[in-house]
This record gives C-alpha cells, sequence and structure tokens, in this order.
C-alpha cells in the first residue's frame, strides 16, 4: 500500500491531481454545505454543462479553454441565481433547459471541430492527465480564498444560509453572501472539471454535506465533517483510480456514495440502539 | 413620541397595489395585533416595517430608540426547515449576525445577549440540542430568542402559534405575554383572532386599505371580528 502511495506520488502529473483534487474537494465541499442547504443543488449540476459547453467551444475554437470558460460560467451563476429567486421562469425548468442546450452544442462543437484534438470521453468523464501545474496552483489558490471566506464570513452564511429573509431583516446583505457564493462554486466547477469530468463534478459539491448530515446535527459539525470527508474520499478515490485504470470522476464519486451509505447505515443503527435504551420512540414534548 | 408611525402608506408589488394608505401608529408598551384575510397586506406591513420593502407612498418613521435597539423578527414558519442541522445555540446566536460588522467572531457581549434570551424564554437547558430534534413549540421559542438577540426595541411576529397544537400555541402565548408586561412593544400578525385578541390593546384591521385602526375594546364592538371569524364570539 504505502509502496504504491509513493509510486503514485513519484509522477508529477498524478502529484499535480492529488494536490488540485483535494483542494478543490475541499472548497466543493463547504460551499456545498450552503448551496445543498440552501436547495441550490441543481445549480452545479447546470454550471458543470455549461462549463463542459464553454470548454469544449473554446478548445474547438483554439482559444484558451479556461479562459473562456471561466467568465461564461461565473456569468451563468449569476444568473442562474436571479432566475431561482425571480420565479417568472421558474429555476429548476431554466436549469434544464440551459444544462442539456449546454451539452448538446458542447457535443456538437468537439463533434464538429474535426481537425482539433479533443477527446471527448475525457471532457465528461474527467482525467487524472489533464491537470497542468499551473492548473494545481490556481488550484490552491481558490483554496485560499474559500477557506478565507468561510473563515471571515462563517456567522453571516449561517445566517443567510438558515434563514435568508430574517437574515435580511436584520440587515445583512443576503444578496451579496448568495452572489459570492454561487461565484465561487462556479471557478470551483470549472477547475475541477477536467479532473473530475462535467457529469460528475457536482457531486464534490453535493455528496459531502448530504453524508454529514445523517450523522452530524449542528452547522459547524456538518461543515467541519464535510470538509474532512471530501478529502479522504477524494484520495481514497485517486488511489483506486490510480491502481485501476478507472476515470478519476466515477472512482471518487463512488468513493462519495460509498461514504453515504456509511452513514446512513452508522445512523440508523445509532436511532435504533437509542430507542432501545430509552424504551420509546423519539418522543417530543 | 410613537415607535413607529405609519403616514399614508401604500405597499405594492408587480400585480398591483397591495395596500392603500394606511396610517396607524405604534406606542411604545402597544401590543398591537394585525388582523386581516388572507392576501390583506398584513405580511407585505411587515415586510415594510422591516425595511425590506420600500412603501411606494407615504412615510414610516421610526423613533430613536427603535432605531438602535433594532426590531426583533420572528418570521412565517414554514414546515420545510424543521430539519436544517443546527444546534439552538448557533440559531440563537445568529440574531447577532447583523451586528457583526468588521468582526468575524462573535464577542463575548453577543454570547451574554443569546444566553440571556434563551433565560428569557426558559429554553437555556436546550442549549446544544439540535433544533431538528425539538418540538414545534419549543422551535418557536428558539426563533423568538433568536428575534430577541437581532432587537430588543419591539417584537414583530408573523403567525407565531401557525402551525402548535393548542397546548404550544397558549404557552407561546403565555411567553409573548411575559415579554410584553416586561416592556417589550409587539406586533402580532394573526389569523387566531381568539388567542391574539385576548392580550392586545390595539388591533389593525386590513384589508388592502384598513379597516379599523384603534383600541381592542372598539374593535371588538365594531362587527368586524365577526366578519373575520364568521361567529359573534366574545373575544374578552
Amino acid at each position: 500500500m504505502i509502496e504504491m502511495i509513493t509510486e503514485m506520488f513519484s509522477y508529477s502529473f498524478m502529484v499535480h491531481a492529488i494536490v488540485a483534487g483535494l483542494f478543490l474537494s475541499l472548497c466543493a465541499s463547504l460551499l456545498g454545505v450552503s448551496l445543498v442547504l440552501k436547495r441550490y443543488s441543481m445549480i452545479g449540476d447546470g454550471l458543470s454543462h455549461i462549463g463542459f459547453g464553454a470548454l469544449a467551444v473554446a478548445s474547438a475554437a483554439n482559444l484558451a479553454p479556461l479562459g473562456v470558460a471561466l467568465p461564461v460560467v461565473v456569468v451563468a451563476a449569476i444568473l442562474l441565481l436571479r432566475l431561482s429567486g425571480s420565479g417568472r421562469l421558474k429555476g429548476d425548468s431554466a436549469i434544464a433547459l440551459i444544462s442539456t442546450s449546454s451539452l448538446a452544442v458542447g457535443v456538437l462543437a468537439v463533434s464538429l471541430g474535426r481537425g482539433t484534438n479533443i477527446d471527448l470521453n475525457s471532457y465528461m468523464f474527467g482525467t487524472i492527465l489533464s491537470v497542468s501545474e499551473s492548473d494545481m496552483c490556481l488550484s490552491v489558490a481558490l483554496s485560499a480564498v474559500v477557506l478565507a471566506v468561510f473563515a471571515l464570513f462563517y456567522h453571516r452564511i449561517f445566517a443567510v444560509t438558515f434563514d435568508e429573509i430574517f437574515a435580511k431583516a436584520s440587515g445583512i446583505r443576503a444578496g451579496g453572501y448568495n452572489m459570492l457564493l454561487a461565484v465561487l462554486a462556479a471557478v470551483t466547477i470549472v477547475l475541477g472539471m477536467r479532473l473530475m469530468g462535467a457529469l460528475l463534478i457536482s457531486a464534490l459539491i453535493v455528496f459531502p454535506p448530504l453524508t454529514s448530515m445523517r450523522l452530524f446535527r449542528s452547522f459547524r459539525g456538518v461543515a467541519v465533517s464535510s470538509a474532512i470527508l471530501s478529502v479522504v474520499c477524494f484520495f481514497i478515490g485517486i488511489c483506486i483510480s490510480y491502481t485501476s485504470d478507472a476515470p478519476a470522476g466515477a472512482s471518487v464519486v463512488v468513493v462519495n456514495l460509498g461514504a453515504f451509505l456509511l452513514f446512513s447505515a452508522v445512523a440508523f443503527a445509532a436511532g435504533r440502539l437509542c430507542a432501545r435504551r430509552t424504551g420509546k420512540g423519539s418522543l417530543k414534548r | 413620541m410613537p415607535q413607529i408611525e405609519c403616514t399614508g402608506v401604500s405597499l405594492a408589488y408587480e400585480r398591483g397595489v397591495v395596500l392603500r394608505d394606511l396610517t396607524f401608529s405604534v406606542e411604545r408598551g402597544d401590543y398591537l395585533c394585525v388582523v386581516g384575510e388572507n392576501g390583506s397586506g398584513k405580511s407585505t406591513l411587515a415586510k415594510a416595517l422591516l425595511g425590506l420593502k420600500a412603501p411606494l407612498a407615504g412615510r414610516i418613521v421610526f423613533d430613536e430608540s427603535l432605531r438602535r435597539r433594532g426590531i426583533g423578527y420572528l418570521p412565517q414558519q414554514s414546515a420545510d426547515r424543521s430539519d436544517f442541522p443546527a444546534s439552538v445555540w448557533e440559531v440563537t446566536l445568529s440574531g447577532r449576525a447583523a451586528r457583526l460588522g468588521l468582526r468575524p467572531f462573535y464577542n463575548r457581549a453577543d454570547k451574554e445577549a443569546a444566553m440571556q434570551s434563551l433565560r428569557r424564554l426558559g429554553i437555556e437547558e436546550l442549549q446544544k440540542q439540535p433544533c431538528a430534534s425539538l418540538s414545534g413549540g419549543q422551535r418557536q421559542r428558539v426563533l423568538l430568542a433568536r428575534a430577541l438577540c437581532a432587537g430588543d426595541g419591539l417584537l414583530l411576529l408573523d403567525e407565531p402559534v401557525a402551525g402548535l397544537d393548542p397546548t404550544a400555541a397558549a404557552e407561546m402565548y403565555a411567553v409573548i405575554r411575559e415579554l410584553h408586561q416586561s416592556g417589550t412593544t409587539v406586533i402580532m400578525i394573526s389569523h387566531d383572532l381568539a388567542g391574539a385578541l385576548r392580550d392586545a390593546t390595539t388591533v389593525l384591521h386590513l384589508h388592502h386599505e384598513p379597516l379599523f385602526f384603534g383600541p381592542k375594546t372598539e374593535y371588538l364592538k365594531s362587527g368586524l371580528c365577526r366578519g373575520l371569524s364568521g361567529e359573534g364570539a366574545a373575544y374578552d
């Protein structure tokens, strides 16, 4: 096992992928706590499809992929957030429309741009080989920003996530914090998309908080657990991908699924144990 | 000077005017009950008082002490937040979030204020409990504690007993009565006429325009509460 890990780290592309992935998982999970609890999970999925479309079109047109994808996805995040708030074009149907269209446009761009060397599979499902040194540095920098935002604004983010109306009424600029979280999520998704794949990157946002909520019942508990869980699951997933040659994205998501099932089982067992000991079900006053 | 003075206020959404020409005032120590049918503009008025909605016309003026101490708001509850992972302490303390300013963390004053609120509402021992495991009545007390943390100049309660069983509702009214008797001004928006009117001192009956504003005794003499409740019940 140790030899496998040392061998893994001897390849620079693996080091890039692991470092970038660990930091991106951390960002995604922290942002995910707020996004999931505010019922914005589908926005992550929508953004990843838009990102795929943007990346594919950029590559087919021989433009810098990140240079095109980042602004497009950030603007999309801001617009999607507005849409889910306004209610005129219902949020979830708008996301469905935009997601499928972006995916289709991206696939067409790749298949029509036949002169270029783009592998559709690696865009959709991710590849370990895709992470350059600059990507890795960008991921670490993004992490620093997300961690700083969480450290400085934790209590306000909690207030806005728990009860946006109350937060606004007491004077907190809820709209600003929502926008900040959405933009950071957009950047995380674009940076993580080539490693995890456009179809699976949103799992990094959604799984850790949902898993943590099986066992932890305070916001701080869920946040800390999500962060640790995301990093551990990513590392295990990468090891599996490395040893079995399976796509990185799928391996990481399957490990996350395993963690979710494990936490659910523990919660269920703990609940039964508690009920048996107190001799009654969950009795409320 | 009244704590809140509303003069000729009109409120509208895109689809039209919701409240027209509203004039009323709230003095310190009042217990104002805002009643009216669904869609009569009660919650819109709450939003305007909280600064979440600018009036189309008219003015709302708050006195100095209210601006300093702030309004404690208890929003109308929706069922789907009941499983949110948060402890009683986290929720109560979040009432102080707006006062953080540039500070990233709560200080001792914030934590003292939160403890005080929990004590006032008799839920100190629930501090570490997750909100999801509380009963409806307990959860409302936690949100009331949060409201007090945010502002104790005046309490604005939007349907505080909605969804509570009769015992829990009675306890909630008792808690609000105690807070009122200790000097807190209360504005309560409610469908529960019987419960709300019991302790109220003044009543505002809305129906897109104010149908009534004045002392409770006058309101009971008018036929209006009968229209809302559908019976000639006595509310004393």
